[in-house]
This record gives C-alpha cells, sequence and structure tokens, in this order.
C-alpha cells in the first residue's frame, strides 16, 4: 500500500471518527454509517476491510437494480449493505460485520449473504470471535429468491461457527427486521440491541393490516424483546464498546 | 402457464394437501403435537410414518380443507410454536436416525402481535440452523406455495423438490407490489418479475427436481423419495452435513453460472 493511502485511509477514519462521537453525544437514535460504527468500536485505524471487491450479478435482471446500485455506491462509499473486516477492540483481534442503512435499507441480498459466509468461515479458521451489527430492512427484493436463500447460508454459516466453539456476538440496531431478524441475527450467543431499536420478524404496518386494530405502545421494540426473553441485554451506543471488550475478556481462551 | 396462473393454481382450495400426501405415501402416520413450551400449533403437522419399511419423520404446513379447517390451522401461516414442534421433532429423528421429509405449502410465516411477542424470528432462524445441522438425510417438497422466512424454515434440505404448479418466493406477489410499488394490485406483474415458478427456480439451480402434475404423481414421487433416501442414507452423517451447507453456501447467484 502507498503512503499516501495509509494517510488517506487515516484521515478518512479521523472523518469517521469524530461524526459517529458527535452523533454518539448527542445521544440521539441518528443512524450510524458502517464506517462511522466501526471507528466507534475498533482501536484507532484498527480496521481493514475483507471482501470489498463483491458484487451482485443482479440475477434476475431486475429493471433498474444495477443503476440504482451504482449510484448508491458513489454516493455511500460502498458497494452492498454491509461492511465486513478483520478489527481490533482492546487490542483483541476479532471479524466484524456492519450494517449500512443507506444501502438498500441494509437489505440482504447475495453479496451480503457472501460477505456474512465468508467473515463466519474466516472467524473459524482464524479462531476470532465474530461480532455483527445489524440494521436492515430484511431480504433484498430485487434479488427474489436468492435473497431468501442467503438466510439459509448465512444461519448455516454461524451455527457451524459456534458448534466449533466460537463466540457470536449479534448485536441488534434500529431497525432489524425480516429475514435478517430470522436468520443469523437471533442465532448469537449473546444478543444485544440499541434501546428503542425496532426488532421483528413482520413489521408494523403489516401486522396493523394482518388484525386490523392499533398495536401495543412499545411493541417490538428493543425493551419489548428484552421482557419477552428474546435478547440478553440492551446497551446505549455510548456504552457498547466497553461492554463488547468485558464480553471478549470472559472468552478469552 | 403463466407465473400468475400457477400463483392461483398452487393457492386453489382444491388442490390436494399434506393430509393427502401423507396418506398416499406413508403407511401407519402417528401424528405428534406440541412444542413442550408453550402450545400445539395446528398450523404445522407433525408426526412419524412408515415409508417402504422404514420409519421417517413427516412435517409440514397445513392450510385446512374447509373454512372451519382454515381457521384452525390459520391458513397454514405458522408461529413460532410450530417452528419449534418442528425442530423438537427434527431433533427427534436424528436421535432415532429417521430421515425427515417436509411439505412446503404456506403463505408465510403469521404475523401477528403474540407471533412476534413469542419470537417468530427467534423461531424461524432456530429451524433454519437446526435443518442445516441435522445428520440424518432431508428431503423437502414444495407442494403449493412457499413463501418468505415462514417456508425456508422448512426448507433446508438435501434435495428441494417443487411440483410444476407449486410457486416459491420471497414473499407474496402482492406484498412484494405492496413495498416496490405502494400497489397490492400489481400482483401479476410482480409475478413475472420476480421469478418464483418451479422450472426458473430449476433454471437459477436453487431448487433440484420439477415434479409433473399428472396421473401419475404420487408414484413418480414416492419413486424419487425411494431412491433418493436410498443414495442419501449411504453417506455419513458428516458428509450430509457438508454437502448441504455447501449446497446452500453456493447460492449466490455471483459465479456458478
Amino acid at each position: 500500500m502507498l503512503i499516501s493511502d495509509v494517510f488517506e485511509r487515516k484521515k478518512r477514519h479521523l472523518r469517521n471518527l469524530e461524526k459517529a462521537r458527535k452523533k454518539v453525544n448527542e445521544k440521539k437514535n441518528n443512524h450510524l454509517t458502517a464506517y462511522e460504527r466501526i471507528a466507534t468500536l475498533c482501536d484507532e485505524g484498527r480496521f481493514r476491510e475483507i471482501d470489498k471487491e463483491l458484487t451482485s450479478k443482479n440475477p434476475l435482471d431486475f429493471p433498474d437494480y444495477d443503476e440504482k446500485r451504482e449510484e448508491l455506491s458513489k454516493k455511500c462509499h460502498m458497494n452492498d449493505a454491509i461492511v465486513t473486516g478483520i478489527g481490533k477492540i482492546d487490542h483483541k483481534k476479532v471479524a466484524i460485520g456492519v450494517f449500512d442503512t443507506r444501502f438498500f435499507m441494509g437489505s440482504m441480498g447475495t453479496v451480503v449473504g457472501e460477505r456474512i459466509v465468508r467473515l463466519a468461515e474466516r472467524a473459524e479458521k482464524d479462531e476470532l470471535p465474530l461480532i455483527i451489527f445489524s440494521a436492515s430492512g430484511g431480504a433484498r427484493m430485487q434479488e427474489g429468491l436468492f435473497s431468501l436463500m442467503q438466510m439459509a447460508k448465512t444461519a448455516a454459516a454461524v451455527r457451524h461457527f459456534q458448534e466449533k466453539g466460537g463466540l457470536f456476538i449479534s448485536c441488534l440496531t434500529n431497525p432489524t427486521t425480516g429475514g435478517v431478524s430470522a436468520s443469523f441475527a437471533s442465532l448469537g450467543d449473546i444478543i444485544l440491541a440499541e434501546p428503542k431499536a425496532l426488532i421483528c420478524f413482520a413489521g408494523p404496518r403489516v401486522i396493523r393490516q394482518t388484525i386490523g386494530e392499533e398495536l401495543p405502545e412499545g411493541f417490538q421494540r428493543a425493551e419489548f424483546l428484552l421482557e419477552h426473553g428474546m435478547i440478553d441485554a440492551i446497551v446505549d451506543r455510548t456504552k457498547m464498546r466497553d461492554v463488547i471488550i468485558q464480553i471478549l475478556r470472559m472468552h478469552e481462551a | 402457464m403463466e407465473a400468475y396462473e400457477r400463483l392461483l393454481t398452487a393457492r386453489d382450495a382444491k388442490r390436494s394437501n399434506i393430509d393427502f400426501y401423507i396418506n398416499e405415501l406413508f403407511d401407519d402416520f402417528i401424528e405428534l403435537h406440541g412444542d413442550r413450551l408453550y402450545k400445539d400449533d395446528k398450523a404445522i403437522v407433525a408426526g412419524i410414518g412408515i415409508f417402504h419399511d422404514i420409519p421417517v419423520t413427516v412435517i409440514g404446513h397445513r392450510k385446512g380443507k374447509d373454512t372451519q379447517e382454515n381457521i384452525e390451522c390459520n391458513f397454514g401461516m405458522a408461529s413460532p410454536e410450530g417452528y419449534r414442534k418442528a425442530v423438537r421433532l427434527m431433533k427427534q429423528a436424528e436421535k432415532f436416525n429417521r430421515p425427515v421429509i417436509t411439505f412446503v405449502d404456506t403463505p408465510g410465516a403469521y404475523p401477528g402481535v403474540e407471533a412476534e411477542s413469542n419470537g417468530q424470528s427467534n423461531a424461524i432462524a432456530e429451524s433454519i440452523a437446526c435443518m442445516s445441522n441435522l445428520k440424518v438425510p432431508v428431503i423437502s417438497i414444495i407442494t403449493g406455495e412457499g413463501s418468505s422466512g415462514g417456508a425456508i424454515a422448512l426448507a433446508v434440505a438435501d434435495k428441494v423438490w417443487m411440483l410444476e404448479n407449486a410457486v416459491y418466493s420471497i414473499l407474496s406477489p402482492e406484498g412484494f407490489a405492496s413495498i416496490m410499488w405502494k400497489d397490492a394490485s400489481r400482483a401479476k406483474e410482480a409475478c413475472d418479475i420476480m421469478k418464483i415458478t418451479a422450472q426458473e427456480l430449476y433454471n437459477f439451480g436453487i431448487i433440484d427436481g420439477v415434479i409433473r402434475e399428472n396421473k401419475k404423481l404420487i408414484v413418480t414421487l414416492d419413486g424419487m423419495i425411494y431412491e433418493e433416501l436410498k443414495s442419501l442414507q449411504k453417506k455419513k452423517p458428516e458428509v450430509l452435513v457438508k454437502e448441504r451447507y455447501m449446497k446452500f453456501r453456493k447460492m449466490d447467484g455471483l459465479y456458478n453460472e
């Protein structure tokens, strides 16, 4: 890598970190971009992205899909809805993936599925803890049944990783729904969620339409899931890194 | 036949349902109930039957054949308890080394307050993960509507076959049209774009076979299951699991064309 690239990366990282810290300090539930989130979690400059070159082949030949992805890639500096890589958190190496809702609502299609599977396989091979921050509208409509198959693919990959003794921390942020919440994201050895995050299989609008009545206050929010036994803990984003460090320490061999 | 016509055929109330297949293909079927956690979900039927002298575990969606049954079975839309019953009986099948055969026919997992409160996401995820790891042969047959997470929860199999008029989709074409164009009435158009028919999905390599719907359907199905089980049963459990993992692992629409 060229020295200028290293400087550029460092500069970008610091920009992300600064923006993320600002958002975190504002204590609003603003969405963090994947790179901002990584900046709040990983040791400074200690994240290396992998599998960045994967792009969707638009398996259904879905109209305007290629153009839309191209446009978003330019705008968001990422070519699909998840960033995966190897990072260090408090000097401990981890395999980490972070969704970004700016890209097709963070939906899971073939690229997201493939990146998650490769990340889990990498974590298994290198015996690293696996951490995934989900934020997703569910399966990617534009890739049809291929997207549904990613549920099977990702759930199988994280389960196989876990069976080999791997630690999977699943962090659910606003929103985690549909095909993402009903696959790997619900399989964490430890499942953390951000306050007030919407976490569900079927979205509130669909349920309202089905049953024809208003939904209970706070329904499908993180606090509701905690009460119903579906997640381990709610962690504010200002404390997330510390809690993850604490959990990682407890799983050191 | 166009995709939309097949969708209507797949949903036809007069179409053969799981009770028919169980009756025709298995002897001495005994239904087993309940998830041992909360309740028995009638949208999923499960039990043990004899297939050519060997016991097999059979699991599938039940829509019901008349209005009263439809309501009891919630039109084949399963709740978490249904998927947890499926997981319980798949693990039981593994313990006693019985193959698992599933029949998929559902408009989707139930989108309701109780289903969400009891962990619909978790139940579907666990069912998928359980199937991907089962150390016995698994065959899935999509007989009618295979819609969304509610379908894949019972369709992570060594072989997945579809009847020629069955459909398999990421969600209902009405739901798709409503999300993409804010207009559920454009379902017909959605059917073509979504690629939901058996033949299209076979061409994609997502399913392993298309079964013609003619008078010989049961004979064909019986023969296919028999041959497939014979070959799958020769494989070591680790090989079965590994090959099933790789089968879905390759469904990326990325490299394998």
